[in-house]
């Protein structure tokens, strides 16, 4: 069982958890996901690792109250317990000094995104980052982005903050002033299709990191399945990273409301 | 001592004599075989209880008098993990029920499990005298070695087998399905420190994740695993090797041996239109749901599809599992859809009977080439392809062909595809020293089960593609000889 160390909140809806995981802190490398349960009638749920602490042996998760299995991790405080966790799972981010990368982060998107940054950062390059929201208060870990990027651009629907617009603006913004070797996007579903479509106007290579359904989370159920380049592919042991431009994100839509 | 010459002697044993001298063969062999009790077809077909009720104690007793207690054991021959079958049998005919349970446990790890869902008709039984000469029913052996694996655990003096003397030497067990728990006894039972890793939260692979409960009820496969644990086996569960630990920090850790049980996980699909709709899932999701989740369970978080016409893709046991679990979470129209013919269906004739009393339809001699949806994207349509059998292939079943432009279309709203697995790709991924073939199983020497890299052995799935549980076994078994005597070898020279 893994303990709770940390807990704090983002906003009312959005909550950080440190949790006590030696093993996969020790192991776990940016984009790599993790599955967790909590409760003996708990589902298996896929969260991407934001960051870790190998002397702690612990792992960070930022996560996103938006039904039961989220709700009850989130009502979790410091000293409760995970009933069963596992990871790291999927395939890391393919990491090399590209020149310049554009990050394009929406909601909590931007707390997988962050270790991403952070490696793309060390790896050399040049890194802009675009943090997208529907309002200022949804705009997390703005500071530790900073850190490793060469600028932050904020973006919110209601201009609550930063510059008043959608992700694909601030995005566009960046390559209309200047090359961009590769984007890398995290967020909704649909958000990144949009960047899909918008970096593919530019013939930017773009990698989208995937949040779909999933159960075992090591190949075995293919709940997670999509269709990339016109192949199955499963986003567990395949990903959860692909080549955005290649990614089928209105079937992904329409398999993410099986249960709904 | 030879096993062969170990069989003989037990065979002579004074008890076992005058069991033979009792009853002439004539009257044993003119005896019927036993009828397995089960549950009414209606009302199981509704319920998750187990469909074979098992035998009583005179039924057992009344199937032992057949065995005629061979010189010559075929069965035995039979059985991957070897079990002296005349050995356990007689005891039951002498009523000495714990002996013939612990005549079980001394080559299987798992015999209230095997003794459920091994296909006995193609093992043991059918090299029984009875099968091979007087081509009269087998011994149902299958059903006394439940019997007596049911009668141990019922009667709560469950025996842990003799252990030697410990070495402490550490050894890693990578899955633990039916091939790595029958690895991990017999390791421990030769004196072994073993480790069973198990990815998911649950210890016992597809015996939890893959066999409903009315074939193969939870509670039984976690008192064979407690057996093991007794016997000193330790169990890490949601730990991925490869992933959580790595290869490298086994060797770290000092394990001195690896065996790779990691199964056959991937499901395969058929790559036709419509397959990603909502509603079409691999076979593998729908019972990990509802098995290892618990989906039926009202109060289980995890949701699951609870179609009223549901068309279950493929021919084998797994098809079978999955088509009589959508029977029982409410299906009103449960239908197997197959290419080839009823003959060619490689699942279990048991398992077809049973799921034929339970209002299965049988649509063989159909292939779906498309699913259409509606408007939210959830399947409605499956458009089957009328097949007929051609020549023999090379797996000498006649191969089904398209019948020209003669389709149909059927009404579903639950797709369940089982057309076979694919070796999981997570070890050939994160190990090195193993020679992966194409389809991803890792190659192995046939007979010593050892992997390119000699400290590490694999069996089960991993090196078959899909099988049988009691294959899986037998390959455990086998490969902890192996290790053993490769271990031995190896410590010995350096000293």
């Amino acid at each position: 069982m893994n303990r709770i160390v940390g807990k704090e909140y983002f906003s009312e809806r959005v909550v950080k958890l440190e949790i006590e995981a030696p093993l996969i802190a020790k192991s776990r490398k940016a984009g790599h996901f993790i599955i967790v349960r909590v409760g003996k009638k708990g589902e298996r749920v896929p969260y991407t690792i934001a960051s870790s602490d190998k002397q702690k042996g612990t792992i960070t998760l930022v996560v996103q109250r938006v039904g039961k299995s989220s709700e009850k991790l989130c009502q979790l405080e410091v000293g409760d317990y995970v009933t069963d966790l596992v990871g790291p799972l999927g395939k890391a981010t393919h990491i090399e000094n590209f020149g310049t990368v554009l990050c394009a982060g929406g909601g909590v998107g931007v707390a997988p995104m962050l270790p991403i940054i952070e490696a793309m950062k060390n790896a050399g390059n040049r890194v802009i980052t675009v943090l997208a929201a529907r309002t200022k208060e949804l705009i997390i870990l703005e500071e530790q982005v900073r850190q490793f990027s060469d600028e932050v651009i904020i973006m919110t629907d209601d201009g609550s903050y930063g510059n008043k617009g959608l992700i694909t603006n601030g995005i566009e913004m960046v390559i209309q002033r200047e090359k961009v070797d590769q984007c890398v996007t995290i967020g909704p579903a649909i958000m990144m299709k949009f960047v899909a479509q918008l970096t593919k106007k530019y013939n930017i290579p773009t990698i989208a990191s995937l949040n779909t359904i999933m159960v075992d989370g090591t190949g075995m159920c293919g709940a997670c399945r999509i269709t990339v380049g016109g192949q199955i592919k499963f986003v567990c042991v395949d990903g959860p990273e692909f080549d955005a431009h290649q990614v089928d994100f209105d079937e992904m839509l329409m398999r993410l409301k099986a249960y709904n | 001592m030879t096993s062969e010459e170990t069989l003989k002697e037990e065979r002579s044993t004074p008890w076992r004599e005058m069991l033979r001298k009792t009853i002439k063969n004539k009257e044993r062999t003119d005896l019927p075989r036993v009828k397995m009790p089960e549950l009414d077809a209606e009302i199981r077909s509704h319920n998750f209880d187990e469909v074979n009720q098992g035998l009583t104690k005179e039924q057992a007793v009344a199937e032992s008098h057949r065995c005629l207690d061979c010189v010559n054991p075929t069965c035995i021959t039979g059985c991957p993990v070897s079990i002296n079958i005349p050995k356990f049998i007689k005891n039951i005919e002498r009523e000495e029920f714990l002996e013939a349970a612990k005549a079980l446990k001394e080559t299987s790890a798992l015999p209230a499990v095997c003794g459920r869902v091994c296909p006995q008709e193609k093992q043991c039984e059918s090299q029984c005298f009875y099968t091979q000469k007087l081509k009269k029913p087998a011994v149902a052996i299958g059903y006394l070695e439940r019997f007596a694996a049911d009668y141990e655990r019922n009667s709560g003096q469950i025996s842990i087998p003799t252990l030697s003397s410990p070495n402490n030497i550490k050894i890693a067990v990578v899955g633990s399905g039916p091939t790595g728990l029958s690895f991990a006894g017999e390791m421990t039972k030769a004196g072994y420190d073993v480790t069973v890793f198990e990815a998911l939260h649950e210890l016992g692979g597809v015996l939890r994740y893959g066999i409903p409960e009315f074939r193969l009820p939870n509670p039984i496969v976690e008192t064979e695993i407690d057996v093991l644990k007794k016997m000193g086996v330790k169990f890490m569960t949601n730990c991925i090797i490869g992933k959580t630990i790595l290869q490298e920090d086994l060797t770290e850790y000092g394990f001195k041996g690896i065996f790779i049980g990691s199964g056959a996980g991937l499901p395969n699909f058929m790559h036709i239109p419509g397959e990603n709709l909502i509603g079409v899932m691999s076979c593998n999701e729908y019972l990990t749901r509802v098995n290892l989740m618990q989906a039926a369970d009202p109060d289980s978080d995890t949701p699951v599809q609870k179609g009223k016409k549901v068309a279950v893709i493929g021919g084998g046991n797994t098809a079978m599992d999955g088509v009589r679990t959508a029977r029982r979470m409410g299906a009103e129209r449960a239908m197997i859809v197959y290419r080839r013919s009823e003959e060619e269906m490689p699942a279990r004739i048991e398992e077809i009977k049973h799921a034929k009393e339970e209002g299965i339809e049988f649509m063989t001699l159909h292939n779906p080439i498309e699913y259409k949806g509606d408007e939210t994207g959830h399947v409605k349509q499956m458009h089957l392809q009328r097949m007929r059998l051609g020549a023999a292939d090379v797996s000498g079943r006649r191969k089904p062909e398209p019948i020209e432009g003669d389709t149909i279309w059927v009404d579903v709203d639950e797709v369940i595809v089982s057309v076979g697995v694919s070796p999981n790709p997570l070890i050939p991924q994160t190990f090195t020293g193993l020679e992966v073939t194409k389809r991803g199983t890792v190659v192995v020497n046939e007979a010593t089960l050892q992997a390119a890299d000699k400290h590490i052995f694999a069996g089960g799935d991993i090196v078959r593609g899909g099988a049988t549980v009691i294959l899986a076994m037998g390959d455990g078994r086998r490969a902890a000889r192996a290790m053993d005597e490769y271990l031995i070898k190896k410590l010995s020279t350096k000293e």
